[in-house]
């Protein structure tokens, strides 16, 4: 039961589980894709989202009722809803596709409104892109399906105890703009909002002991059959070698002699 | 809490091991030895190899590392030169539950298996052995020793603090007292209120001191009886424990390393740790499992040297391609890998042995040993390998070497360690 007055806030945050920030990429034997069989680990964009539920929560000015994390992913994605949980969210949602199945942004989008439907959820906090396919579409996609409003890129969030004020900073060309919203609200998290905890170990054997809920697309009506087709993957070029300069008039009559200035 | 900054130009920066593997419960295969220890783990049909974690083994290592390259890497230089921990690595090892790592949650602990220490000490090790230490110490003694042997009372009163906010010290050797241990001779005398004793004499070498805020003691209350008169003490800073000197040290050089003075220091006698006249069984049983964590700790400093100085082997150029690519090269590489995976795989299989309930001593005397060798060698060679720039201070290669060298001395020197596997040879093969 959720009362209310005063309202809680229910929040999801969808976490992904992509190639870790510091391995080195390469391009798979077939140039379609890359090379997955390395070390993954939650995106980063997404920890920041994790972080910033569980602040709204530990400010204890806003009253938040749930925070759930969820992931699209393989069987191995539960790790990152573990990792989620560890850090101190309270239940996990997993839907399991098979190994290398490639879920477009339209698809996220879509399974997150439904269980967004489902479960009553009112703010979702989510990483602005993620830095596999970096394609960051995924949160307006959300908001444009579920008529919400949305606050793209934040750097600073703000919500009043019953969340019917909520304040998002964006950083935008030039300075700050700030946005004010209602409940309910997609909110996608740029790279200075916070810096995300590490997983304690404590919470991390706590973690254990929280709930994660699995669902398969057919149980929830969904298809994440792909719309679009990728016809070659390659590295960039790669850079060559530069110089070294001694002074500032050096490096201007370089720049010169390269006929940049 | 200290949070972490965002690294995505640490991209390709070190080549990390991978260590993930399906959590599945790994059980030793050395077969059973029958009429032995009570074994705490299911004994399995098909055994696992040793490189199988558990999910919360798999996430710690993570989180560890994180830590360590995170926090304490950029630290490493200064507080070395500096030869001492700062505080803000100290406060985060609190804060991230590696203070208490297996210590009971009820005691504001992390709750976490033998391993898990194991786990937690490689990794720090891995960027600087200095602060492994501490987390050694910390957890695999002084933890322990409360963990295991103190009286409810006791573990109520002192364990709490030690996950979350105070330092703890073991203190065993003297002066004239480190391998010959019981011949300790800090006395400790009944008070004849019968309710205090009085602590006279020196500790010597004591880890952490420095730092610390509680201080195992062993102290003999009955000379006449030898051994069997030492007795281990728990006591805070304040009753009295004095820092006479603060030694410096050739590696390691930021975890402290003091000799301490006791001078008519009154214990409370409900400060005593397990039986009187039992100090003696504590500190062997502890030691036995401490020398895994040193293991641990040795494996962490060959992988941090190993990886630093392969990274840049593979960089460097000369005539024409990168030195890493020589044969000459590479066969030192594969050498030096295949010693360190043997030394890990002989700490893990200790700790997995010591967790399943099983005897231990020997596998734990043997993985300490090999590990220090291993370490030796491994920061070694990759001091070479990376030629200049290993020589030089600001890589740090050449602390991982100066920091392998205590791992031949401290909780029990190789000699001891090939004299503990060498006694259970004897008992073995002699008729």
């Amino acid at each position: 039961m959720r009362p209310t007055v005063p309202r809680l806030v229910n929040i999801l945050v969808p976490v992904k589980r992509s190639i870790d920030y510091a391995v080195k990429i390469r391009v798979a034997s077939d140039g379609k894709s890359v090379d997955t069989n390395v070390k993954h680990s939650m995106n980063p964009f997404d920890e920041i989202a994790v972080e910033e539920a569980i602040r709204l929560r530990e400010k204890k000015s806003t009253k938040v009722d749930n925070i759930t994390a969820i992931s699209i992913g393989p069987t191995k994605a539960v790790d990152t809803i573990r990792t989620a949980l560890a850090m101190g969210a309270d239940t996990g949602i997993h839907i399991i596709v098979p190994e290398n199945t490639v879920v477009e942004p339209i698809s996220v989008a879509n399974a997150l409104k439904k269980i967004i439907q489902d479960k009553k959820f009112d703010l979702v906090i989510m990483g602005k892109q993620a830095i596999d396919d970096d394609s960051g579409s995924t949160g307006g996609m959300l908001a444009g399906l579920l008529n919400w409003s949305q606050g793209s890129f934040a750097s600073k969030l703000d919500i009043n105890q019953d969340g019917s004020k909520i304040e998002v900073t964006r950083e935008i060309d030039g300075g700050l703009e700030k946005i004010e919203s209602k409940l309910p609200l997609i909110v996608t998290t740029d790279l200075r909002l916070n810096e995300p905890r590490y997983a304690s170990l404590p919470n991390i054997m706590k973690a254990k002991k929280k709930k994660i809920e699995t669902f398969k697309p057919e149980d929830l009506g969904l298809d994440f059959t792909p719309r679009f087709e990728t016809i070659s993957v390659s590295e960039p070029q790669k850079r060559q070698g530069g110089g070294k300069v001694e002074s500032v008039d050096e490096l201007v009559s370089k720049m010169k002699e390269a006929g940049v200035i | 809490m200290l949070t972490r900054s965002f690294r995505f130009l640490a991209r390709g920066k070190f080549a990390t091991t991978s260590l993930q593997v399906q959590s599945l419960r790994c059980l030793s295969t050395t077969p059973i030895r029958l009429g032995v220890q009570e074994i705490t783990r299911p004994a399995i049909d098909t055994p696992l190899s040793l490189w199988n974690w558990t999910e919360e083994e798999n996430m710690l290592r993570e989180s560890v590392r994180r830590f360590a390259e995170d926090v304490i890497a950029p630290r490493v230089s200064k507080m070395d030169e500096a030869e001492q921990l700062d505080p803000e690595v100290i406060q985060g090892l609190f804060d991230n539950g590696l203070m208490g790592i297996e210590t009971s949650a009820e005691h504001g602990g992390s709750e976490c298996s033998f391993t898990s220490a194991i786990i937690a000490v490689e990794e720090l090790a891995r960027v600087d052995p200095s602060v492994a230490v501490m987390c050694d110490v910390h957890n695999t003694l002084c933890n322990t020793v409360l963990r295991l042997y103190g009286s409810k009372e006791i573990q109520d009163k002192w364990l709490p603090d030690l996950a979350t906010k105070k330092v703890g010290s073991f203190c065993l050797s003297e002066p004239a007292s480190g391998s010959d241990a019981f011949a300790l001779q800090t006395t400790a005398k009944l008070d004849k209120s019968g309710d205090f004793y009085t602590l006279n004499g020196s500790k010597m070498w004591i880890s952490n001191s420095a730092e610390a805020d509680t201080f195992l003691v062993f102290a003999n209350v009955d000379p006449s009886k030898g051994y069997k008169g030492i007795t281990c003490f728990v006591m805070s800073k304040d009753m009295g424990v004095e820092i006479a000197k603060k030694e410096k040290k050739l590696g390691i050089k930021a975890s402290s390393t003091c000799l301490l003075n006791f001078d008519d220091v009154k214990i409370p006698k409900e400060n005593i740790v397990g039986e009187i006249g039992k100090g003696y069984k504590i500190a062997i049983e502890i030691l036995n499992e401490g020398r895994i964590g040193i293991a641990a700790q040795m494996i962490g400093l060959a992988q941090g040297a190993f990886d630093k100085s392969l990274t840049y082997a593979y960089q460097r150029k000369q005539f024409g391609k990168p030195v890493g690519e020589f044969q000459g090269m590479g066969f030192q590489f594969a050498d030096v890998a295949t010693e360190i995976e043997a030394a890990r795989l002989l700490t893990y299989n200790a700790a997995r042995l010591k967790e399943e309930g099983r005897p231990f001593t020997k596998e734990a005397a043997m993985a300490k040993y090999y590990a220090s060798v291993v370490a030796q060698k491994a920061s070694g060679n990759a001091i070479e390998w990376a030629g200049g720039q290993g020589f030089v201070r600001e890589v740090g290669l050449e602390k991982f070497w100066r920091d392998s060298k205590i791992g031949a001395i401290y909780e029990g020197t190789s000699n001891i360690q090939l004299e503990t596997i060498a006694k259970f040879l004897r008992k073995e093969y002699q008729t």
